[in-house]
């Protein structure tokens, strides 16, 4: 690694990836057990952190898969270190699966089943036990330098009026495309906050094959929505988006879409959660609600999270730091605490989108060092598992 | 600072940075209405069915005609995508749909 390359202090992990955070997981197989794990993880906080979900049982087919993938996914995240599963015991979702996931990323994995412990009582006390000897463990691990290159990056809207489009998501934009200049990746998902603006996302394919999987997600959104006989408009816009300026989907598409930079490549589109593999810009078949987004992207493999704002909005994820920026300076004023950064002299002139580009850049390399987003301070944890079917 | 922020020269409407008010001459328009901060006004006259032209893109079209120096939006622009309640079946790009999404995998 060149002394002028940027990059960070991170953890390297046995199977290779790069982590930010050095977390211990405490993942609930299913909801049953999901009280349990934040108690659990509670009493180890902040390096132990849960993943409280709705799901993990009654579910069939594709949502089956998604909420065991997402959930294996966390538990193989270069930001975990460290794995406990509380089970339940007569769940869908197998524990071992989720433990042999973390295993086969080099990490110390251990079970807590609610039903052959004994009940809520013991297993809390058994599983805490056990947290507190694996954090004792990861609080000795090193930080170490690592190059940029290791960074996938996840851009993200939320809360979005006209600033939005003006100065934050170009900033971000300018962000992603000087990222993956330098060998790292970028993921955008979102896939209805895309309608609108696919073509010049599939305008930078490399080619025709890639253009024609963007399409086609963003057709299938696009379908399942009319399908349900409905006026897409009841969500995109939302109604906060409307008073804040945005008039259509197409509108805040356009917008939205300079957060996945101006020139980089569109490297590849994913599934939910799945792993991104690719250098450049992946796009992610996510749903527009931030929370469910965020979750997925970090479950493809994102290590952290910019996350623009003209409105203002809390949401942060329970293994990466989500980095709040916005280019409102109401909201940068009214929502300080929840705001990272603001770059709202954009728009008055008295900062360059490039000026203020090179400072997020910084601030992203600094929160992958271990300095606290303000989502992080705030304990911001939000996980949700997208999911397409009913609960059976 | 500029009232107004006009995105790409193709663009038939600027955003507001402040907000406007009638009888404002702004460049070679004159605001006919009170305008929000961060709403839309027209720079020309858009004709009933036209492109809303921003980011140098098409955001929808004019329900109405749009004299410059008007305010533009929901009341007067309609979005083209993702319109159920018309029972529109065609996709808006000519693309069939999958009966699979095209980046899955298995279950490990």
């Amino acid at each position: 690694m060149s002394a002028t390359r940027p990059g960070f202090q991170g953890y390297r992990r046995p199977d290779g990836r790069v982590g930010v955070r050095n977390h211990l997981l405490v993942v609930p197989t299913v909801i049953c057990s999901s009280v349990v794990a934040e108690r659990v993880a509670a009493a180890v906080a902040p390096i132990g952190t849960a993943l409280p979900h709705t799901a993990g049982c009654g579910q069939l087919g594709p949502d089956m898969h998604t909420t065991h993938d997402t959930l294996a996914a966390y538990c193989g995240h270069p930001n975990v270190g460290a794995v406990l599963v509380i089970a339940l015991g007569c769940e869908q979702v197998v524990a071992q699966h989720l433990a042999d996931a973390a295993r086969r990323a080099g990490k110390p994995a251990h079970i807590v089943a609610i039903q052959s412990e004994g009940g809520t009582v013991k297993a809390t006390a058994r599983a805490i036990e056990i947290a507190r000897t694996l954090v004792a463990e990861l609080e000795r691990t090193p930080r170490q330098p690592c190059d940029i290159s290791e960074l996938i990056l996840s851009v993200k809207c939320g809360g979005s009026d006209y600033t939005s489009g003006l100065a934050s998501n170009p900033a971000l934009g300018r962000v992603a495309d000087r990222l993956v200049d330098l060998g790292g990746a970028a993921v955008l998902g979102e896939i209805a906050e895309i309608m609108g603006a696919e073509h010049l996302l599939a305008a930078r394919a490399p080619n025709p094959e890639t253009a024609k999987r963007l399409i086609r997600v963003i057709n299938r959104v696009e379908t399942d929505a009319m399908a349900l006989g409905l006026d897409i408009r009841g969500t995109q816009p939302s109604p906060g988006n409307i008073r804040g300026g945005l008039t259509t989907i197409e509108e805040k598409s356009l917008g939205a879409t300079h957060k996945g930079g101006e020139r980089t490549p569109l490297a590849d589109v994913v599934g939910y959660s799945a792993p991104i593999t690719s250098k450049g810009l992946t796009v992610m078949d996510t749903p527009g609600l931030d929370v469910e987004s965020v979750t997925g992207m970090v479950g493809g493999g994102a290590q952290v999270v910019v996350f623009t704002t003209g409105l203002g909005t809390p949401t942060g994820n329970p293994i990466a730091p989500v980095i709040k920026i916005t280019g409102n300076a109401r909201t940068a004023e009214a929502m300080r605490d929840n705001i990272d950064l603001d770059v709202s002299g954009v728009l008055d002139d008295k900062e360059t989108l490039d000026a203020a580009a090179g400072r997020l850049f910084e601030e992203v390399l600094a929160v992958c060092s271990g300095r606290d987003a303000a989502a992080e301070r705030l304990g911001h944890r939000e996980f949700a598992i997208h999911r397409r079917n009913p609960t059976i | 600072m500029n009232p107004v922020i006009v995105i790409s020269e193709r663009d038939n409407v600027a955003t507001a940075l402040e907000a406007l008010a009638a009888g404002q001459v702004i460049g070679t328009f004159t605001v006919r209405e009170a305008i929000p901060r961060g709403h839309k006004v027209s720079m020309l006259t858009i004709p009933l069915g036209a492109s809303v032209i921003k980011y140098g893109n098409t955001i929808g079209v004019a329900t109405a005609e749009i004299p410059a120096g008007a305010h533009v939006h929901t009341h007067n622009v309609l979005s083209a995508r993702g319109r159920g309640d018309l029972s529109r079946t065609e996709p808006a790009v000519d693309e069939p749909r999958l009966a699979e999404p095209p980046a899955d995998r298995g279950n490990p």
